[in-house]
């Protein structure tokens, strides 16, 4: 259940922004998660709601924005779509795959007034 | 802090000590008082605001400082993860006891709840902190950068990082450790490492511990370790016993080289 840490950090980077540009309600939350992310959806969904309860992000809309996983294949060198961290390369079968993309977990935008 | 699940850490305790909050989580934000009524009116307005922020990036940024920090004064230290009853705590005293006057070493222990662990490692001879998560499931940066204060660690030493037992969520949080360690024992499934991979992916060495139990078990050691290195295919493995003594020597040699190389790359001392 790290997903309620990582909610909190979240409210964090909220309030940080808040702190530097001077906004007071947030009315929506564009967050990018990586497919490979290791975090679960839905309880991130009510860690926010938990954390932001009171706060200047109360009742604001999550958006999730998800983003693909991507990985290049250390034998073969081939650009592949990886949607688990145990499948082979479905080129060459090798199983030493360096993941490229779809991991992070970031705030990219918000919606506020 | 959350009062739903009590995660998080409003209730982290470290040697005693509640864990320093760098600002009060819910205290009033106030960022309005020095504009005009024309600006407040400008910026009450929706608006997007771009961010692009890491969610780890502050733990990452903790970590850092610890890494830093360990760097500097050639301290060699290893996150040891996973679930719980894998024998971290019975290995963690073996490895003391064997360690003993051959290098200064201690120990940051962390646990929901209870000193016991602590206690058990203090009993085999090290210096121990206990850091009590409350209903936290792992370690995180901040925690363990106070912890490397108040245990006051001796230069050129070894410091072993007992992790929450759960094989998810420490693995996303960096400490500022050299390695990161994985302990799987036989009485567990095979496949963990394909359940599981975040953690079989972020830790350097596996070690496969309660070895001497093999001959009882339907555990293949082979097919574990193949799991492991599907997930990781860099991943260094030890076949391990903390009872037996089975794979001791070379958990140990690799502790002290890893002790000997962080001595080594110490930066040079200022004197300017």
């Amino acid at each position: 259940m790290h997903e309620m840490s990582l909610a909190e950090n979240m409210l964090r980077i909220i309030e940080d922004a808040a702190h530097q540009q001077g906004f007071t309600r947030v009315r929506t939350v564009w967050l990018e998660i990586g497919q490979l992310a290791c975090v679960e959806q839905e309880s991130l969904r009510f860690g926010f709601d938990v954390v932001t309860r009171g706060s200047i992000a109360e009742q604001a809309r999550l958006e999730i924005v998800e983003t693909a996983g991507r990985g290049q294949c250390v034998k073969c060198l081939h650009e592949i779509p990886i949607a688990t961290l145990y499948e082979p390369c479905p080129d060459c079968g090798s199983y030493e795959i360096r993941v490229t993309g779809g991991e992070g977990m970031r705030v990219k935008e918000l919606e506020v007034e | 802090m959350c009062v739903t699940c009590g995660c998080g850490n409003g209730h982290t305790i470290i040697g005693g000590h509640a864990l320093r909050q760098q600002r009060k989580p819910d205290g009033p934000l106030h960022f309005r008082s020095h504009e005009t009524d024309a600006q407040v009116a400008d910026v009450s307005a929706p608006r997007i605001v771009k961010l692009e922020q890491d969610l780890l990036a502050k733990n990452d940024g903790y970590a850092d400082a610890n890494r830093r920090y360990l760097s500097k004064h050639g301290i060699f230290a290893l996150n040891l993860m996973s679930s719980p009853g894998s024998g971290k705590t019975t290995l963690l005293v073996k490895t003391i006891a064997a360690l003993n006057g051959t290098l200064p070493l201690a120990v940051i222990e962390g646990d929901q709840q209870t000193d016991n662990d602590a206690a058990r490692i203090r009993a085999a001879g090290a210096p121990a902190i206990q850091i009590n998560t409350g209903k936290g499931c792992h370690l995180d940066a901040q925690m363990v950068g106070q912890a490397v204060q108040q245990l006051g660690l001796q230069h050129n030493s070894l410091l072993l990082i007992e992790n929450v037992g759960n094989l998810v969520c420490p693995a996303s949080f960096d400490l500022g450790e050299a390695h990161k360690v994985v302990i799987l024992s036989v009485t567990e499934g095979e496949d963990k490492p394909l359940k599981y991979p975040d953690m079989f992916r972020a830790a350097d060495v596996m070690l496969l511990n309660k070895c001497d139990l093999l001959p009882y078990l339907d555990f293949d050691a082979d097919l574990a370790i193949e799991y492991a290195r599907r997930i990781n295919p860099k991943l260094r493995v030890i076949r391990i016993s903390a009872s037996s003594g089975e794979g001791m020597a070379e958990w140990l040699e690799w502790i002290k080289d890893g002790c000997s190389n962080a001595v080594a790359a110490k930066p040079e001392e200022s004197f300017g």
